[in-house]
Formats: structure tokens, C-alpha cells, sequence
């Protein structure tokens, strides 16, 4: 088991490996629910709280739960929590539950918070398996508002319901449908991954020995 | 396995009895957990669904001063259930009435399945008349910019004030101003297809339900 220290737990999740942007994990909420930042900001608080629930029960847990049953436990704990999520909103927020209609219920088999149990929560003591959750949990609510935020503005022309462009605007209605949250998630993989190549490249020409770099600028 | 062999590991073998009895556990906890859950979010969306509607009945029935729920049982409407039948399983049509006690007409809720998914609409119907009094989507999914104009578009809803059923859809460019004429919402034809549909079958099906109880009512009240 490679150890890690506390900040590394906590900051992991939140960008250098996003489970949406870096990992490519839960794209199907990403993709579904992402046409106004409202939704994405529901989803992502309601993901969440399932996530940081769910780690903490296993966590806690996690010496009584045998190997051979330890998959169906982790779903059973992740199909509460999500429940309790469903209603919750439903409650507290009717317009967003029925928003983001199914998907609520379907963040039981969001594979992001399948992979923190497997892969950490199981492992680890409680306190280390919440600041995973925290991180993992906050950087899947920032990858759905950036999502969220690129098509609430192009596909509708507000941003959490405020105008942005004014009423001359007229909106790209595509951002607001599916094929909008492929381009979107296309969109930010590029300029992600173009600005980690950038910076790679950056690096290597700094551990050049001194006069390679000028010698090749000159070539 | 002799000579350098892969080490074979002895795994201990959980009994079957701890596999069952941690599942159980962690079921019972997690049930035990719902039913609290909800017992406290339960009557809160009750209440909202039933302002909802309440909401909704005013709309299509332009604010009526009182309205009274009828049940549709046994082929036709009735104010009271008999014992022991549940209100919530039975379809319910509301009657609304002006502060004088006249009638203004029947709000009723139907649904059918639009482009994408389920259409559900409730709709004011005056009997006097024959004419939709006014329409309110109540579910739909839509595709937004086009077939979502059945929820936002406002002029395209106000069609249905006064339109004389049954309603025909005609294209926008063949509209000829006929009072039964509700028009097409260009890119999504199907989607306002489905609510003349909707209001036409329910209509159908509902107006001899409405048309004897109307009758019943006017004999009870010539017998007073």
C-alpha cells in the first residue's frame, strides 16, 4: 500500500486525479444532468453526500465486512445513502429532484463512488477515507459546474438563472441538449490535456543540460 | 508442488453464517434508517404535491372562488367514495364554482406519451360551452428549445383559452382563425399533437361522465 499523507488524500481527488476530467469516472451524470448549473450543483452536492456517507460507513466498518461479501455491502451502504439523498431532495428542493429526474436514483451505480470504497475506504482508517471522499467529492462538483456553467451560458444564455448576454442572445440550443454535454466534455479535455502536455514539455526542456535547449531554439 | 513453485495461499474460509448475518445487518440498519427518513420527508411532499395541484386547478379553472374534488367510480362521478375505498387509487376530477355558486367548469389531469417521454396535463373544460377553459402542463421531458414550448411558450399555451373542442391541430400557415384550430408548434409537432390528443380522448371518454352528473345534479336541485 503506497502511503500517502493527509494533504495528498485530500487534494488528489480535487484535480490531479478528478474523477470526471482525469479519471473519466460517473460520465454519465456528467453528461446527463449538466445543462444548467443548478442541476450540476444538485447533482454534485447530492453525489456527495452519497460519497462521503458511503465512506465513512465502510470505513468504519470495514473489519467486520468479509472479503466474499464486501461488493454487495458497499452497494447496500451507497443504495441507502442515495435513498436518503432521493428523498431529501424531493423535500427540500421539488423543482431540482424532478430536474434531474432518475439520475438521483441512479448515483448507486455512479462507478466514482464504487471505486473510492474498493480502492480506499476499505482500506484505510475513517479519518483518511472522509478527506478522500471531501476531495474526490468537491472535484466531482467542480467538474459538473464547469460543465454546467459552459452550457447554462451557451445553451440558455444565463448563468444559475441570471442573464448573462441579454435578451439579444440567442441560444445555442445544442449545449443544452445531449450532443452539447459530449462537446462540452470534449471541449474541456482538450484544454486540460493540451495545458498538462504544455506543461510536461515545459519540464523536459528545463532538465536539458545547459545549452541544448538554445542549440535546438537556433536549429 | 515441489521446486519453486507459485506460494499457494491459505486463505481462511469465512463461514457461510457471517456472510449472511453481516448482509442482514446492514440491510436491517439500512432500512431501519429509510423508514425514518421517510417518516420526516413524506408529508412534506404530500403537501407540495398537493399545492401543486391546487395551484394548477386555479390556473386552468381562471381562479375559481371554491372547487369540489368528484370521483370517477363505476362509470361515473360521484362526490363521496363508498367505505373503505381508498381517494388516493380513484381518478379525480375538480369542479369549481364563482363566489354566486355557478359553475365555471371541470379541471381534469390525463397524460400520453409525447415525443419523449410521458405528457401529463391538467385542463379546465366549461360544459355550457364545449370549450377548453385553459391548459397547464403538469410533467413533460420535452426537448428543450423545441417540444419544451408546450410548458414555456405562453402565447402558444393561451391558444387553449376558449378554444371549442373537439380541438383540431392545423400548421401555423394553414390556420384558417376557426375556434376548434389550435396551432402546431413548428419543430415539434408531435409534442402539440399530444395535447390536442390528450384533451380530445379525455373529453371523449369523461363527457357523458360530466353531462349526467350535471343532470343528476339539476334534478336534485329541481326536487329541493
Amino acid at each position: 500500500m503506497k502511503q500517502t499523507t493527509p494533504q495528498q488524500d485530500f487534494f488528489r481527488g480535487i484535480w490531479r486525479e478528478n474523477p470526471v476530467l482525469i479519471q473519466m469516472l460517473g460520465l454519465c451524470p456528467a453528461l446527463a444532468v449538466t445543462n444548467t448549473v443548478e442541476n450540476s450543483l444538485a447533482m454534485g452536492i447530492a453525489t456527495f453526500f452519497v460519497l462521503t456517507g458511503s465512506s465513512l460507513l465502510v470505513s468504519l466498518f470495514r473489519r467486520w465486512i468479509p472479503n466474499e461479501v464486501r461488493i454487495s455491502t458497499f452497494i447496500l451502504i451507497i443504495a441507502t445513502f442515495v435513498t436518503v439523498a432521493d428523498m431529501g431532495l424531493e423535500a427540500i428542493v421539488p423543482t431540482v429532484h424532478k430536474a434531474l429526474g432518475a439520475f438521483v436514483a441512479l448515483i448507486v451505480v455512479n462507478c466514482m463512488i464504487l471505486s473510492r470504497q474498493e480502492a480506499f475506504a476499505a482500506k484505510r482508517p475513517v479519518g483518511r477515507s472522509l478527506l478522500d471522499a471531501f476531495g474526490t467529492g468537491i472535484g466531482f462538483v467542480i467538474a459538473l459546474v464547469m460543465m454546467g456553467g459552459v452550457r447554462e451560458v451557451l445553451g440558455n444564455g444565463t448563468f444559475l438563472g441570471f442573464s448573462v448576454f441579454g435578451s439579444r442572445f440567442e441560444p445555442w440550443v445544442i449545449f443544452a441538449l445531449p450532443p452539447g454535454g459530449f462537446l462540452t466534455l470534449g471541449f474541456w479535455l482538450l484544454i486540460l490535456n493540451w495545458f498538462e502536455k504544455r506543461r510536461a514539455d515545459r519540464a523536459k526542456v528545463r532538465d536539458w543540460p545547459d545549452g541544448v535547449a538554445e542549440a535546438r531554439a537556433a536549429a | 508442488m515441489t521446486g519453486g513453485g507459485l506460494p499457494v495461499i491459505e486463505r481462511k474460509e469465512v463461514p457461510a453464517w457471517r456472510l449472511v448475518a453481516t448482509l442482514g445487518t446492514a440491510g436491517g440498519l439500512a432500512g431501519f434508517l429509510l423508514v425514518f427518513v421517510f417518516g420526516w420527508t413524506q408529508p412534506i411532499i404530500q403537501a407540495y404535491k398537493a399545492e401543486q395541484l391546487r395551484l394548477a386547478v386555479q390556473e386552468v379553472l381562471k381562479a375559481p372562488d371554491r372547487y369540489d374534488t368528484l370521483y370517477v367510480f363505476d362509470g361515473a362521478l360521484t362526490s363521496t367514495l363508498p367505505e373503505g375505498q381508498d381517494p388516493t387509487t380513484v381518478e379525480q376530477i375538480y369542479l369549481g364554482y364563482r363566489d354566486t355558486g355557478d359553475e365555471i367548469g371541470f379541471a381534469m389531469a390525463a397524460d400520453r406519451s409525447g415525443f419523449q417521454d410521458k405528457i401529463r396535463i391538467i385542463f379546465g373544460y366549461d360544459r355550457a360551452e364545449a370549450s377548453v377553459l385553459g391548459m397547464k402542463v403538469l410533467e413533460s421531458k420535452e426537448t428543450p428549445g423545441l417540444g419544451d414550448k408546450i410548458e414555456k411558450d405562453s402565447s402558444w399555451v393561451a391558444q387553449f383559452d376558449g378554444a371549442v373542442v373537439p380541438l383540431v391541430g392545423v400548421k401555423p400557415r394553414q390556420a384558417t382563425g376557426d375556434v376548434h384550430e389550435i396551432d402546431f408548434i413548428t419543430g415539434a409537432t408531435i409534442s402539440s399533437k399530444t395535447i390536442i390528443t390528450i384533451i380530445n380522448e379525455t373529453l371523449e371518454r369523461m363527457g357523458p361522465m360530466i353531462d349526467a352528473y350535471a343532470a343528476t345534479r339539476v334534478a336534485a336541485e329541481g326536487t329541493r
